[in-house]
């Protein structure tokens, strides 16, 4: 039974990471267009020829840019229009820099400047560097959310035949949102020219995006543009085909509906699946919160209460290993979780064993004082953290490798949750394998099983138990680190698991690893499929309710340990 | 330990110890009745642990800022100005005790404290039967006038209306998504949006509503919900009730999915400089926050401001954000009421305070209304990539506060007057006071 189970999970980890490689793989295309764009940036951003500017356009662009210098948000918008209608070279470097909030004003002067990547100044009418800081009332021209629609549907517009594909892509993709018909003439030629079959498609999809807002195009032109967005999918596609408008023919309008009806019925699939990694997701935060806990009171017996603190400070060495890493050694910011891990499990470890030795030790047996006593302690913890950090949150930054998203077919999945559960079930592995594998794994499967016996074969149990607990607190502060980058790092953070890790080494049953493990997902998943139905309040007490039952008929959880190990 | 007391008393040396720590004991509990007779005492009831730590404390540093100014400046009524600060430590009940002990037992003339509404409820009856002053200074859900109360935060019509007007006419939005810690305030505050957007004939199926538990760290299913209702074809908007700490897991997740300012904005009540302070704030560019005061807005006042305000805490990096400003503008009000009725008695103090104005830190003056609201400017803010707001709409003038709701049903005829009616809940259309 446990041998198929290990294969199971051995498996089922194996699965984890091909989709992480996989995902690796798609991620490049998905991560790379930013990049991709500031390198593609770069020569447009700078002035192409300064010295031989072309005198029609320029006085073109100059009127253009005046409407700048109001500092109005809808005079800005109309100089975004009048700036990409000039068609001149510096246009788009104009318009980027706006979006960078790179672009300033000065009223004085009456002229406009932006700085490149590298914060020189340039004259935005002639291209020309400005000499030293400009005048000085620069101002930024500033934006909000309208502006910054209109200046995606701009660049879109501009950049549909950059030289970069990616570019190409976000530029189609910008122009699908926008739906700006005077777009039309530009994505048409751009599709005439288009060679890669993915920006082709997006150029295509674009195009009918447009064409079924546009008030002119025949009724056979848009019946074609509903199958082309209808073949696209997901929730843009959505939004396109319910927001047709008024004056669109019936049989379109008959079209659209049943092409909304079919992407709806697709993505309710989706969801199903979402809702499964979402719940793998939780379950695994779960899981890694709870997996100290099954050693330390799972194992062991003691009730700690303190255990949400371990994972805290976990976090806070979190924080201050990347301080110290921005300090004096930036470079090695991507790997600073790495490094945070085992500084983590053995800060917390030395606390716990401290703990141990100071307190629990003399509390053998008695749970009720051991409760308080430990309750007490997270009280103290928490000031203590408190008074050293202050009480707001401490940010903890995402290395490069967890930021950001890929899609898998609809189901969007972030790289922070794939690498947690990747993470969680790597240590319950290296957990279990201590266990099984080592001396101090076997001294301790003695000891908690037969205490006296253990002892009179040589084995130091005060000893034991104090290695138990620092290393089950050192797993809780593991945990902290992965925790960090889901949750605030403040001095609150344990007490929001506290409860859910009892819960799950509970369900999961008593002193059995596997059960943690088992409980921590079903719990996780049960919670996200009853959470769209009756919503994040009432899905935490349903859940709450159905352990509480479960426990009546199986007081001692899914995997109860038998043998003469328990009736002692 | 009776025996070990007399056996230690017994021995010369220790029975001295023993005479010398009772005696600066004795001098140590007699010194502040000494004191007592020439300062003016002021409680300060803010949480200094537990969950509500993150936002009190700051209040409490504030205050103590504010009583330095005001001694330098040679305190108020010839006498200096002392602080007396408790801790509450997140827990309501307490609120209530510690503030009898401010009152009875530090004879404190007036109580700047409080964030939540519940623990503004847990000391309302102490604060009436004691009949002292508490100012409170953050923004909350409105439907209150005491007598012994002033609210300096935001009513529901100074911060989240103006909001959603705000997002109607220049977002276009036409579907909304209303999200709420789930107590008091969410509740209330949704409730007025909703009766309001029903109001300027929003459909039933045009608004979402959704409450989360306090401190709710698992985002990812509410926030692919709201990219869902979003995908409707129609403007969608978030205005979001989300307290304390579970807003830095609700914007990370709002980043992770993608979810931009451009496409689904989200305007907040109750995120602000301090709570930016733990996220980073790129991906949440153009999200935006309703409040009465930003750091970034620049006035003279404001400036001066930040930099005594960063000077007394020694951080040139401290924020400053809008209860903050509330509890500038409230301890000015009093500092007026008080040379104006010439003591710190408490009714004379109620009394004067009604028309007493103070300026705020945006440029204007704020004036105590009857209801003990009192004005203020609303302004939209847009995050910004540094984790301040760059400030993109205002009101034309000041807003004054209203305790009770035009907008719901049970209170839509309610004013509060303590000048003329001398009450919290006069209902205009019965004539009577006591409610609907």
């Amino acid at each position: 039974m446990r041998r198929k189970s290990e294969r199971l999970v051995l498996l089922l980890c194996a699965l984890a990471f091909g989709a992480a490689l996989a995902g690796g793989a798609s991620a490049q295309t998905q991560i790379d267009p930013p990049a991709a764009a500031e390198s593609a940036a770069a020569p447009q951003a700078a002035p192409d020829v300064p010295s031989a500017p072309q005198p029609a356009p320029l006085t073109g662009l100059a009127k253009a840019l005046e409407h700048f210098l109001a500092d109005d948000f809808s005079e800005t918008d109309a100089g975004i229009g009048a700036v990409a209608a000039t068609g001149d070279a510096r246009a788009a470097a104009i318009i980027e820099a706006l979006q960078d909030r790179r672009l300033l004003f000065s009223v004085q002067d009456k002229k406009v400047f932006y700085k490149d990547k590298d914060d020189k100044l340039f004259d935005a009418a002639t291209g020309s560097a400005a000499a030293g800081a400009g005048p000085p009332d620069l101002t930024n021209v500033r934006i909000n959310n309208r502006l910054r629609r209109t200046i995606d549907a701009a660049l879109g517009g501009l950049r549909l035949q950059a030289g970069d594909a990616n570019r190409r892509f976000e530029a189609a993709q910008a122009v699908l949102k926008s739906r700006d018909e005077n777009a039309l003439p530009a994505l048409d030629a751009a599709l005439a020219k288009e060679t890669d079959a993915r920006v082709k498609r997006a150029l295509g999809q674009a195009r009918a995006a447009v064409i079924l807002h546009s008030s002119e195009g025949s009724e056979a032109d848009k019946l074609a543009a509903v199958a082309t967005i209808r073949e696209r999918g997901g929730q843009e596609a959505l939004n396109l085909l319910a927001s047709l408008p008024a004056g669109t023919p019936p049989a379109v309008v008959g079209a659209a509906r049943d092409a909304v009806a079919s992407i709806q019925s697709q993505l309710a699939v989706w969801a199903t699946a979402q809702n499964a990694w979402y719940g793998l997701s939780l379950g695994s935060v779960l899981l890694l919160a709870a997996i100290g806990l099954a050693i330390t009171f799972g194992v062991m017996g003691v009730i700690n209460m303190a255990h949400g603190e371990m994972v805290m400070i976990g976090a806070y060495v979190t924080f201050v290993v990347q301080e110290l890493i921005r300090q004096h050694n930036p470079a090695l910011f991507d790997y600073s979780l790495l490094i945070a891990v085992p500084a983590a499990f053995l800060i917390a470890g030395f606390i716990g064993i401290l703990i141990e030795q100071g307190i629990i030790r003399f509390l053998y047996g008695r749970p009720l004082e051991t409760l308080l006593a430990t309750w007490g302690l997270s009280l103290v913890l928490q000031q203590a953290v408190r008074t050293a950090f202050g009480p707001t949150n401490r940010e903890v930054g995402a290395p490069s490798w967890m930021s950001g998203a890929f899609e898998v077919g609809h189901l969007s999945i972030t790289y922070g949750r794939l690498w947690i559960i990747c993470f969680t079930l790597g240590v319950f592995l290296l957990l279990l394998a201590l266990l099984r594998y080592t001396r101090l794994g076997l001294e301790m499967r003695a000891v908690t099983q037969n205490r006296a016996m253990a002892a009179s074969m040589g084995i130091r149990t005060a000893r034991v138990d104090a290695l138990t607990f620092g290393l089950g607190s050192g797993i809780a502060g593991i945990a902290g680190v992965a925790l960090s980058q889901i949750d605030n790092v403040s001095p609150n953070l344990g007490q929001g698991y506290i409860i859910d890790s009892f819960m799950v080494v509970v369900f999961g049953g008593v002193g059995n690893l596997w059960g943690t493990l088992v409980g921590a997902f079903s719990l996780g998943i049960a919670n996200k499929f009853l959470e769209p139905y009756a919503g994040a309040v009432l899905a935490k007490i349903a859940i709450l309710v159905l352990i509480i039952l479960f426990i009546q008929k199986r007081p001692r959880g899914l995997f109860a340990l038998k043998g003469r190990a328990v009736e002692a | 330990m009776h025996n070990f007391i007399r056996t230690v008393a017994e021995r010369p040396i220790a029975r001295r110890w023993l005479l010398a720590t009772g005696l600066s004991l004795g001098l140590l509990a007699a010194m502040p009745q000494a004191k007592a007779q020439e300062t003016i005492k002021i409680g300060i009831l803010h949480s200094l642990s537990g969950t509500m730590a993150i936002s009190e404390t700051t209040l409490k540093d504030t205050m103590l800022f504010l009583i330095e100014e005001q001694n330098k400046k040679g305190g108020l009524l010839g006498k200096k100005l002392e602080a007396v600060v408790v801790d509450p430590a997140s827990n309501w009940p307490l609120f209530a005790e510690k503030a009898r002990e401010l009152i009875t037992k530090d004879k404190v003339s007036v109580v700047f404290g409080c964030w939540t509404s519940v623990s503004r409820k847990s000391v309302l009856p102490v604060f009436k039967e004691l009949n002292s002053i508490l100012f409170y200074p953050v923004q909350y859900e409105g439907e209150e006038s005491e007598r012994n109360v002033f609210y300096t935060g935001a009513a529901p019509n100074q911060q989240a209306i103006p909001a959603v007007d705000y997002l109607a006419k220049e977002e276009k939005v036409q579907r909304w998504v209303l999200a709420g810690t789930d107590y008091v305030y969410p509740r209330t505050t949704n409730r007025i949006l909703e009766a309001y957007l029903k109001s300027k004939g929003v459909k039933d199926a045009d608004i979402m509503i959704n409450y989360t538990p306090f401190g709710h760290s698992d985002w990812q299913t509410i926030v692919s919900n709201i990219k869902k209702f979003g995908s409707a074809g129609r403007k969608t908007a978030i205005v979001s009730t989300i307290n304390g700490d579970a807003n830095v897991p609700f914007y990370k997740e709002l980043g992770n999915q993608g979810i931009k300012a451009k496409d689904i904005p989200s305007v907040a009540f109750s995120v602000g400089e301090e709570e930016l302070a733990g996220i980073d704030t790129k991906p949440l560019v153009g999200h935006m926050a309703a409040w009465n005061y930003f750091q970034s807005v620049k006035s003279p006042a404001n400036a001066e401001f930040i930099k005594k305000w960063q000077a007394f805490t020694k951080n040139p990096k401290r924020v400053t954000n809008d209860p903050m400003e509330a509890h500038v503008v409230g301890f000015n009000m009093w500092v007026k009421a008080v040379e104006k009725a010439k003591t710190v008695d408490p009714d004379k103090v109620i009394d004067a305070l009604p028309g007493i104005q103070a300026p705020n830190l945006t440029g204007g003056v704020s004036t105590m209304l009857p209801n003990h609201h009192i004005t203020k400017p609303v302004f939209i803010g847009e995050v910004r990539a540094d984790g301040q707001f760059d400030v993109v709409w205002k009101t034309p003038g000041l807003v004054p506060g209203d305790a009770w709701s035009k907008h719901l049903p049970g209170s839509k005829d309610l004013i509060g007057d303590w000048v003329k009616l001398k009450c919290g809940n006069y209902n205009t259309v019965t004539k009577k006071c006591g409610g609907a």
